[in-house]
C-alpha cells in the first residue's frame, strides 16, 4: 500500500517539470490574455484625477469643472511622459476620432496654464462639448470593464448605458464567428465522410497493409505545414495543376478557370487535408479494437450488410466518431494559418482576425476577449458531448 | 476414408430426410498451398448433436464458419436440408451462432441483443417481446432484461448468447468454443444447461471444442479432426473403447501408447513386439509381419499383480511411482520397453498394496489391446 503511493508520488515528481513548463508557457500567458479581456488600466492609469472626477459626474449635460481641470493636466502631463499614445488609442477603440481629439488637445493645452478649463477645452476641441465625449472617456476609464466582450459580439453601449446591437454594417465579429463555427462543421463533417471508410479499410486490412496505410495517413504531419500549404497553392490556384486537368478534359473553358484558392474554397480544401489524420487515428484507434465476431454474429443473425452497419457497427464506432469530429472541429476553430495563406479575404476565419488585433491593431483587449469566447465556445461543446455520450468514452486512441 | 466408414459403422439413420446438415469432400485452403481442411465428409441428422473435437488447428472452427457461411470451401459442397448453401449469405442460411467470447453486442441490453435477430426480421413489436421473454425464461436469465453485456457475469453473458442464438427459432445451431471462457464448474453446469435445452428444443446442433470431456459429456456423436482432416466419427462410447486410429486413442481419455512390431497375424489378432515382450492385440489396422504399430491399452484395463491364468497377455515390469488419488492408484510402471505404462488399480478392499521399486507383473484381456495404426509417441 504505502509502497504504491510512494511509486505514485515518485512518477507524479517525475511529471513535475512537464507541469511547470506548461505552467509557464501555456497556462500563465492564457490566463494573463484572458485577464486583458476584462482589465483594461491603459487610461485609468493615466487619467485617475479625470476618472475619479467624472465618476462624481451625474452624467446629465457637461461634467464638472474640475474634471475639465484634470484632464487638461493630465493629458499635458502624459504628453511629457510619452504615454499619450497609448491614451489616445485607448479612447480610440471606444470612440472613433477620439485619437486626434487628444493629441490635439494635449498640444494645445501646453501653453494654457489656467482656467476656466472648459472654456478652454471648448477652444481646444468643439469635441470636448460634447457629453458623449466624456461618456466615452468614462467608459474607458473602467479599470474592469466587459466592452471588450460587447465589442467582440457585435454590441455597444449606449451613452444611458443599456446595450445594443451595432449597426448592420458594422457586425464584423459575429458573422466572422458564425462563419467560422460553420466552416469548422462542414470541415468536420468532410474529414468524417472521407475518413471513415478508410479508418475502416486500415482497421481491416493486415498489419503490414494497414501500417502502409497508416503511414500515409500521417504524411501530412511529416511534412512542413508551409510544404503542404505552397504544395496546395501549386495546385488549386488559377494556372494550377487542377484547372489545368479541368481545362485539358474541357470541363471549363481557359476563360473559366475555377477560382479554388485565395477563398473559402481553398481554406476548407486545405484545412481538410490537414486535419484528416486528427479524424482517421481516433476513428482507426475505436475500429481496430471491435471485433470483426460483432458483424459477423450480426449477419448470423439475420441482419443485412446495412442494418448491421447501422445498428451494430456504427453504434460501436460513436465514441471514435465523436473524438475525431470534435478533435477536427475544436483544431478547425483555432486555425489560423492555412486560412491566412490560402483563404484570400473571403476565406478568413475568426483566428486571423485575433491576429490582426494582436499584431496590427493592437487592440490586444479585444484580441482576448475573442479568444476568450472561442474557448467558451469550445468548452460548452466538450460539456455538450459529455452530457451526450460521455467524455469517459471518447475514444481518443 | 476413415470418417465416413464410421458413419457407417454407427448406423446413421437412412432416409434421406433425417439428414440435416452434409459436408461432401469439403476442402479449404487459405493461402492456396497449405490445407485448413480436407475432404471433410459429415451427415448430421435433424436433431441430432455433434462435436467437432480436436486440437487447435484442427480445421474444426473453419469447417463451421463455412457452415455458417463466413467463408466458402475451396472445393466441395455443404447442403442444408439437401440444397447446396454457397451462395448463400450468413443471414439467409437461418442458423443460429454461439460465438467464442459471445459476441453479445456491448452497446445493447440484454433485451435489445435478443430482440436484435427479430427486429431485423420485421417481427412485430409485441411478438418480440412474448418471444424474448421466453428465450429468457429457457435460460432462466429473467429479470435481467436491462442489463448490459459488461454488467453480466460470465455464464450469464453465456446464457445470452445462446438465448439469441435461438430466439428466432433456427432449427440449426452453431456453438464455437461456447464453454472456453468459463471456469470448470461453471463449464460443467453449462453443458447440462446445454444437453437441457437441446432435449427441450430439439434442434439440431454442430458443437465445436478442443475439451474432449466436455465433447464427450455433450454429444451423440463426435468427429475427431486433426490437421483438417478426420480421423474418427463415433459415439462417445466407441470413440473411448474402440479407437480406430492411434491419434484418437491418445486424444479421448487416458490411454498407454506402446509402439511396436508385428510378428505375426492370425485373422482378428496379431502378435507384437513391444520392447522385450510379445503380446497378442487385436489388428484393428490393416498390417502385415514387421510392420510397425502402435498399441493402445486404457490404464483402467491394466492389471497389476492380478492372479495367475486370468490373462492371456502378461509382462513384467517395475514400479516407479504410486500415486493415491482417491477412487484409485495411479501406478506408473517401466514396461514393454517404456518407462510411464500407466494402470489405475481400483481402491477396493484388498487391492494388494504396490510400492516403487517392486517388480510387478502386468497384464491385461486380448481385446482392451488394439493395434491401430503407427505413430511415433510424442513427448
Amino acid at each position: 500500500m504505502s509502497h504504491q503511493s510512494r511509486e505514485r508520488r515518485r512518477a507524479v515528481g517525475l511529471a513535475l517539470p512537464l507541469l511547470l513548463f506548461i505552467v509557464v508557457t501555456f497556462v500563465a500567458p492564457l490566463a494573463a490574455m484572458l485577464v486583458r479581456s476584462i482589465h483594461d488600466p491603459a487610461v485609468v492609469d493615466a487619467l485617475p484625477e479625470t476618472i475619479s472626477a467624472l465618476e462624481g459626474w451625474d452624467g446629465q449635460g457637461l461634467p464638472p469643472e474640475e474634471a475639465f481641470a484634470a484632464m487638461a493636466r493630465e493629458l499635458v502631463d502624459a504628453r511629457a511622459d510619452r504615454s499619450l499614445g497609448k491614451v489616445a488609442s485607448a479612447l480610440n477603440r471606444v470612440q472613433g476620432g477620439l485619437r486626434s481629439v487628444v493629441s490635439r488637445s494635449a498640444r494645445s493645452l501646453e501653453g494654457v496654464s489656467e482656467g476656466p478649463w472648459r472654456e478652454a477645452m471648448a477652444g481646444v476641441h468643439e469635441a470636448w462639448s460634447d457629453p458623449t465625449t466624456w461618456h466615452a472617456v468614462l467608459a474607458a476609464g473602467q479599470r474592469f470593464t466587459l466592452r471588450h466582450y460587447l465589442g467582440a459580439l457585435d454590441m455597444r453601449r449606449l451613452p444611458d448605458g443599456s446595450l445594443a446591437r451595432q449597426p448592420e454594417d458594422r457586425r464584423i465579429y459575429l458573422p466572422l464567428l458564425w462563419r467560422t463555427l460553420a466552416v469548422s462543421a462542414s470541415i468536420a463533417v468532410i474529414c468524417l465522410v472521407l475518413g471513415y471508410p478508410l479508418a475502416h479499410l486500415i482497421a481491416i486490412s493486415p498489419p503490414g497493409r494497414a501500417n502502409l496505410l497508416l503511414a500515409l495517413v500521417l504524411v501530412p504531419f511529416w511534412t512542413s505545414l508551409l510544404v503542404r500549404t505552397t504544395a496546395w497553392i501549386v495546385l488549386l490556384q488559377r494556372q494550377g495543376v487542377v484547372n489545368d486537368l479541368l481545362a485539358a478534359i474541357g470541363l471549363v473553358g481557359e476563360d473559366g478557370r475555377l477560382a479554388l484558392i485565395y477563398n473559402m474554397t481553398g481554406t476548407v480544401v486545405a484545412m481538410t487535408h490537414v486535419l484528416l489524420p486528427f479524424m482517421v487515428l481516433p476513428l482507426y484507434s475505436v475500429m481496430h479494437g471491435i471485433p470483426p465476431q460483432y458483424m459477423r454474429a450480426a449477419s448470423s443473425l439475420g441482419a443485412r450488410p446495412a442494418q448491421a452497419f447501422a445498428r451494430v457497427y456504427w453504434p460501436l464506432t460513436l465514441p471514435g466518431v465523436g473524438a475525431g469530429t470534435l478533435l477536427v472541429f475544436i483544431l478547425a476553430i483555432g486555425y489560423y494559418i492555412t486560412p491566412a495563406l490560402v483563404g484570400g479575404s473571403s476565406g478568413q476565419l475568426i483566428s486571423n482576425m485575433v491576429a490582426y488585433h494582436m499584431q496590427t491593431s493592437l487592440n490586444w483587449g479585444l484580441a482576448a476577449a475573442l479568444g476568450g469566447i472561442m474557448l467558451a465556445g469550445v468548452l460548452a461543446l466538450y460539456v455538450l458531448y459529455d452530457r451526450l455520450v460521455g467524455v469517459e468514452r471518447l475514444g481518443l486512441g | 476414408m476413415i470418417g465416413s466408414a464410421a458413419d457407417k459403422g454407427t448406423g446413421e439413420g437412412s432416409g434421406a430426410e433425417a439428414v440435416h446438415v452434409e459436408f461432401e469432400d469439403v476442402a479449404k485452403s487459405y493461402d492456396g498451398r497449405t490445407m485448413a481442411v480436407q475432404g471433410f465428409d459429415l451427415r448430421v441428422r435433424r436433431g441430432e448433436f455433434v462435436t467437432l473435437l480436436g486440437p487447435s488447428g484442427s480445421g474444426k472452427t473453419t469447417i463451421l464458419t463455412m457452415l455458417a457461411g463466413f467463408q466458402a470451401p475451396t472445393s466441395g459442397v455443404i447442403r442444408i436440408d439437401g440444397s447446396r448453401v454457397d451462395d448463400l449469405p450468413p443471414r439467409r442460411r437461418g442458423i443460429g451462432m454461439v460465438f467464442q467470447n459471445y459476441a453479445l453486442f456491448p452497446h445493447m441490453s440484454v433485451e435489445e441483443n435478443l430482440a436484435f435477430p427479430l427486429e431485423v426480421r420485421g417481427l412485430a413489436r409485441a411478438e418480440c417481446r412474448e418471444r424474448v421473454g421466453s428465450a429468457l425464461r429457457l435460460v432462466r436469465l429473467e429479470g435481467l432484461e436491462k442489463r448490459r453485456p459488461g454488467q453480466l457475469s460470465g455464464g450469464q453473458q453465456q446464457r445470452v448468447a445462446i438465448a439469441r442464438a435461438l430466439v428466432f427459432e433456427p432449427s440449426l445451431v452453431l456453438m464455437d468454443e461456447p464453454l472456453g471462457a468459463l471456469d470448470r464448474r461453471l463449464r460443467e453446469e453449462m453443458q447440462y444447461e446445454i444437453r437441457r435445452i437441446h432435449r427441450e428444443l430439439a434442434v439440431t446442433v454442430v458443437y465445436v471444442t478442443h475439451d474432449q470431456e466436455e465433447a464427450m459429456v455433450l454429444s451423440e456423436r463426435i468427429a475427431v479432426l486433426r490437421a483438417g482432416a478426420v480421423e474418427q466419427i463415433a459415439g462417445p462410447e466407441a470413440l473411448y473403447e474402440e479407437p480406430e486410429r492411434s491419434f484418437v486413442a491418445d486424444f479421448i481419455g487416458e490411454n498407454n501408447h506402446l509402439d511396436g512390431t508385428v510378428i505375426a497375424v492370425d485373422g482378428d489378432f496379431c502378435e507384437v513386439e513391444v520392447g522385450r515382450e510379445r503380446v497378442r492385440a487385436l489388428r484393428i489396422v490393416e498390417c502385415e509381419p514387421g510392420d510397425r504399430v502402435t498399441l493402445s491399452i486404457r490404464p483402467e484395463r491394466v492389471a497389476v499383480n492380478p492372479d495367475p491364468g486370468l490373462y492371456q497377455n502378461q509382462v513384467g515390469g517395475t514400479i516407479r511411482d504410486v500415486a493415491f488419488v482417491g477412487d484409485h492408484l495411479r501406478v506408473r510402471m517401466a514396461a514393454c520397453g517404456v518407462s510411464n505404462l500407466v494402470a489405475k488399480i481400483p481402491n477396493v478392499a484388498g487391492h494388494g498394496g504396490v510400492l516403487v521399486g517392486d517388480t510387478v507383473r502386468i497384464a491385461w484381456t486380448v481385446t482392451d489391446c488394439r493395434a491401430l495404426n503407427f505413430e511415433p509417441m510424442q513427448d
